[in-house]
């Protein structure tokens, strides 16, 4: 099969360059890529299809510029970073993707589907607003039904029980092992900074190998313990230890965690998408109805898109409990509606637990650099 | 014991050396463009005074915190701001209202440590930066402008972004309203976005405004006004970063 690179790709830089002749490799061995954003999209169906999934949710401001011919400048910068990506032909998984999928969350991501749609393949899927009414799970669960047709007619990819079953599988070991990673944060001191581990998890979005990056990853949590218990501290228990929550993180990771952790804290746990949110409910793989199954485990997703969203400080006071946080900080993206109106619901439950509750807002720039630092290290000290 | 603050702010360097309870000296010098160099000019300044900087410990504060070679220490111009306020005001449970050069803070103390803050987004609006632009538009100092703002009124500063604001002061001049009312209506307009703020944290007993802005006792009147409570300062809150800092450096 002919894959032809985008017209700019010399001057891209080198790791970039790598993604693309990545991703091109697998289109030229008669793969399929399909390219997500949310931690709803079903992966199992995909999986079961044959068909790679990856993460295209942008993480930089380098194409925010560009997307603002389009969209409005006061959106959340992970939407204007996609949106431009796929724009300007500056990500090589959205450049590949033959078929990009997303669901109606947020408002933003919505409104800015219905441009991309003009630029690529894009299917949406309609997801519930509150998981808890009669009829989401009905609809969720058809929804995943009608993505498999959608597979089957497009790619001809025939799904079947079994391959679903078996795809349950994987991913629950895979999530498994994205738990018992963040779990070692349990010890004091935890054995690892939270910015290393993190890298550790992204990758899983972008792998082609899904079988032996999950192993990598529980070769990994070992091997970290294995070192923890020969006596290595590389935290020290001096640090102050931080729960992560509200919005993806990945595009402000050093700006939030990164500082968080040069002054004095340690992130012990992140509730947020790219942490453990996603991850600890599975799929019960001997379910008599395997779809529906899989729409009920993705329901259980707590995102601030769900009205109401229970499940999110559900989820926060089970994690004070396990990984005993001694403050919350929450990171809310520029212009998030969800996240910042529930800012008001979790500084509410952090008062009730006793526990010191910072809100940040911030976007992928660096023009807040500096006070972000003062007001995290401010935080840092009060603890 | 003799310890050393100093509190590197945007517009301000502040610093002060301590003895046990005692202030012993004070000074504000500009920080310019280096804040590097107003480290060095302030520890020349302290050393030609008879204080050995070799000897006392030294804790460096706000935004130039890192610009301080001679500090053993940094914590940040919160931390510090409530420390010293406590000590300038004598109480333990208070609320430290910070208008600094390029933010605005509001620390809530409880038992003399910081329980909770807020600080205000990327924006200018009721900032010592924001009341600077404008006192530069009317061709005034800062404390004239407040000064003359307790004479005016009625006027309303409706735009929130500082440029948007200082072209609407312009529009006020040039319709030739008088500068009392104009100045009114910066001032009103700094004291509602940091009366806002002041909601974001707990309440409760009385405040104590810090920074640059100490010495417009109207700022302090007309926050007093809007917060239904009482609202202290002094000449000496401008140093409640420093002092802190001193403080805190004793215990290294």
């Amino acid at each position: 099969m002919h894959v032809e690179l985008p017209a700019s790709f010399e001057a891209f830089s080198e790791a970039r360059r790598n993604g693309f002749l990545k991703a091109k490799a697998v289109k030229e061995h008669g793969g399929r890529i399909a390219g997500t954003f949310c931690t709803f999209t079903p992966n199992e169906v995909f999986d079961a299809a044959g068909i790679h999934t990856v993460s295209l949710c942008g993480t930089s401001e380098e194409t925010i510029p560009a997307a603002e011919s389009d969209l409005p400048k006061n959106l959340c910068p992970l939407i204007k970073s996609s949106y431009g990506f796929a724009l300007t032909d500056k990500c090589p998984y959205t450049y590949f993707s033959d078929l990009i999928v997303g669901e109606t969350t947020c408002d933003g991501k919505k409104k800015m589907y219905e441009l991309l749609g003009r630029l690529k393949r894009v299917y949406v899927m309609q997801l519930p607003q509150n998981a808890d009414h009669p009829q989401a799970l009905a609809l969720w669960t058809e929804e995943i039904r009608a993505l498999i047709q959608r597979l089957r007619s497009e790619f001809g990819a025939a799904v079947s029980d079994e391959d679903l079953r078996q795809a349950c599988k994987h991913r629950n070991r895979q999530r498994r092992a994205r738990v018992a990673l963040m779990e070692l944060q349990k010890q004091t001191p935890p054995p690892a900074f939270f910015k290393d581990l993190y890298k550790v998890l992204d990758s899983l979005n972008f792998s082609f190998d899904q079988e032996s990056s999950t192993q990598a990853v529980e070769a990994m949590t070992q091997k970290l313990q294995r070192e923890y218990d020969e006596g290595a501290r590389p935290v020290s228990a001096a640090h102050k230890r931080i729960l992560i929550t509200g919005c993806p993180i990945t595009g402000v990771l050093e700006k939030t965690v990164g500082t968080i952790e040069s002054n004095g804290g340690v992130v012990v746990c992140m509730e947020n998408c790219g942490g453990i949110k996603p991850a600890r409910h599975m799929v019960d793989p001997q379910a008599e109805d395997i779809v529906q199954a899989i729409a009920e485990r993705y329901l259980e997703i707590g995102c601030a898109v769900m009205s109401p969203n229970r499940r999110r400080m559900e989820m926060i006071r089970q994690l004070v409990e396990e990984f005993q946080p001694e403050g919350i900080v929450d990171v809310i993206l520029q212009a998030c509606h969800p996240y910042s109106v529930e800012r008001f619901e979790m500084r509410a439950l952090a008062k009730e637990m006793g526990i010191p509750y910072l809100p940040v807002e911030t976007d992928f720039s660096s023009a807040d650099a500096g006070q972000l630092t003062t007001r995290l290290s401010a935080f840092i000290e009060m603890l | 014991m003799r310890s050393v603050g100093i509190d590197i702010g945007s517009s301000g360097t502040k610093y002060v050396v301590m003895e046990d309870q005692a202030l012993l000296y004070h000074r504000t010098i500009p920080t310019g463009f280096s804040s590097v160099k107003a480290a060095q000019q302030a520890k020349e300044d302290m050393e030609a005074r008879g204080y050995d900087m070799a000897l006392l410990p030294c804790i460096s504060t706000g935004y130039g915190r890192g610009s301080v070679p001679y500090a053993a220490k940094t914590l940040t111009e919160i931390t510090c701001h409530g420390r010293g306020a406590a000590y300038l005001m004598q109480k333990e449970t208070f609320s430290v209202i910070d208008i600094g050069g390029q933010d605005t803070k509001v620390i809530r103390m409880e038992g003399g440590s910081v329980k909770e803050f807020t600080m205000n987004d990327k924006c200018a609006a009721g900032t010592g930066r924001f009341l600077e632009v404008m006192a530069s538009a009317m061709e005034l100092e800062p404390e004239a402008l407040c000064r003359i703002a307790k004479r005016g009124g009625n006027v309303h500063i409706s735009s929130m972004c500082t440029t948007f604001a200082e072209s609407e002061v312009i529009s006020l001049i040039g319709q030739g309203v008088s500068r009392q009312d104009i100045a009114c209506g910066i001032v009103e307009s700094i004291v509602n976005k940091v009366a806002s703020q002041c909601g974001m944290v707990e309440s409760g007993g009385s405040y104590y405004l810090t920074g640059g802005l100490c010495e417009c006792p109207y700022i302090a009147e007309m926050l007093s006004r809007a917060l239904g409570a009482q609202v202290e300062t002094g000449p000496m809150a401008r140093y409640a970063g420093a002092v802190g800092a001193a403080l805190y450096a004793r215990e290294l």
